[in-house]
């Protein structure tokens, strides 16, 4: 009796299971690790916003990330190709497995032998979303992976702070967003 | 200023490789979704903690775990460090900003650099918006700085 009661709990708390969470997760701190024990640096992914802004802008605010700039263009372009070898990989039927689900959401369109993923959230949502990110991730010293991950990896109060307030903050909004009918 | 990867021929091909692992990560676990995090804090499906957290326990053992062993990185001769900032209101204004547009968009800096990786084009207006937002701020604070004190460049 319990034992059901507990099953249909998780069902209804991770409707597509947590195996891909859990896996997906492990790599990403993997990634930040790999790094941080090479370098010693606890790598976010946000400070990238204005490092790369010091090459077009000689603000005092970008110029401080002059040194780090071009590592922080390689990061990125490691990330957007890491995901770009899961879109050619399971996201494109090549490698399969019972820890990944596939898409729930979105679109799936093949172009040339390759399946891309599109997403259905509204472009007003992503462009306004991304000027208050651009905004209060550099304002709030971290995001989702410097506050998230490595400030928490860190044990650091400031990113328990930041976290806890965005978390709260991010619940807040797109519940009301979606109780106004706007969806996705 | 020397930039920082001149330290060590390694050091970009090592930045490359975590992010790559980094960026698969965030594919293999759908954060490269907006859907899937709106989904989250629209309390429909809680794996997103799996996500943040899982990651935060590899990171925390990984910057904990390795002063047991070596004082410095070999690649910069960096001391190991944790990430730590300073707590101030900053924190608490800029995480907010942060969270309305996170709730609004479903996407942050990672993820969305991701999201390009899967083939999401669309992505790119939030990408455009976050380097707005990054302009604004900075332009902000710059001048702003320059008109208190030169010296008082804050956090």
């Amino acid at each position: 009796m319990t034992a059901t009661l507990i099953v249909a709990m998780f069902a209804e708390l991770f409707p597509n299971g947590i195996s891909h969470y859990v896996i997906g997760g492990l790599l990403v701190g993997l990634g930040v690790a790999v790094i941080y024990l090479g370098t010693g640096i606890p790598a976010g992914a946000s400070t990238f916003l204005e490092s790369t802004l010091s090459y077009g802008s000689s603000l005092a605010r970008f110029e401080r990330y002059r040194t780090s700039r071009d590592w922080r263009v390689v990061f990125t372009l490691g990330i957007v190709a890491g995901a770009a070898v899961y879109a050619l990989t399971f996201q494109s039927g090549l490698l399969s497995s019972g820890l990944q689900p596939g898409a729930t959401t979105g679109e799936l369109r093949e172009v040339g032998g390759v399946t891309i993923w599109l997403t259905e959230v509204q472009p007003w949502r992503l462009f306004l979303g991304g000027i208050l990110i651009g905004i209060g991730t550099r304002l709030g010293k971290g995001c989702t992976s410097g506050h998230g991950v490595c400030g928490v990896g860190s044990a650091s109060g400031a990113s328990f702070v930041g976290v806890t307030t965005f978390l709260l903050v991010a619940i807040g909004v797109a519940q009301l967003v979606a109780a106004t009918g706007v969806n996705p | 200023m020397a930039a920082e990867h001149e330290q060590h021929p390694l050091f970009l091909p090592l930045v490359f490789v975590g992010g790559l692992i980094f960026g698969f990560g965030l594919g293999f676990s759908h954060m490269a979704q907006p859907e899937v995090v709106l989904n989250f804090l629209q309390f429909e499906d809680f794996g997103l903690l799996f996500v943040m957290f899982g990651a935060a326990v590899v990171t925390g053992i990984t910057f904990f775990g390795v002063k047991q062993f070596r004082s410095e990185a070999p690649l910069t001769g960096a001391i190991y460090g944790r990430r730590l900032k300073t707590l101030d209101t900053n924190v608490v204004i800029g995480g907010g900003i942060f969270g309305v547009g996170w709730g609004l968009s479903g996407i942050c800096p990672g993820a969305a650099y991701a999201s390009l990786g899967v083939g999401n084009i669309f992505i790119l207006y939030g990408i455009a918006g976050m380097f707005v937002g990054a302009y604004v701020q900075g332009y902000w604070r710059s001048v702003r700085t320059e008109s208190e004190s030169p010296a008082a460049a804050a956090d």
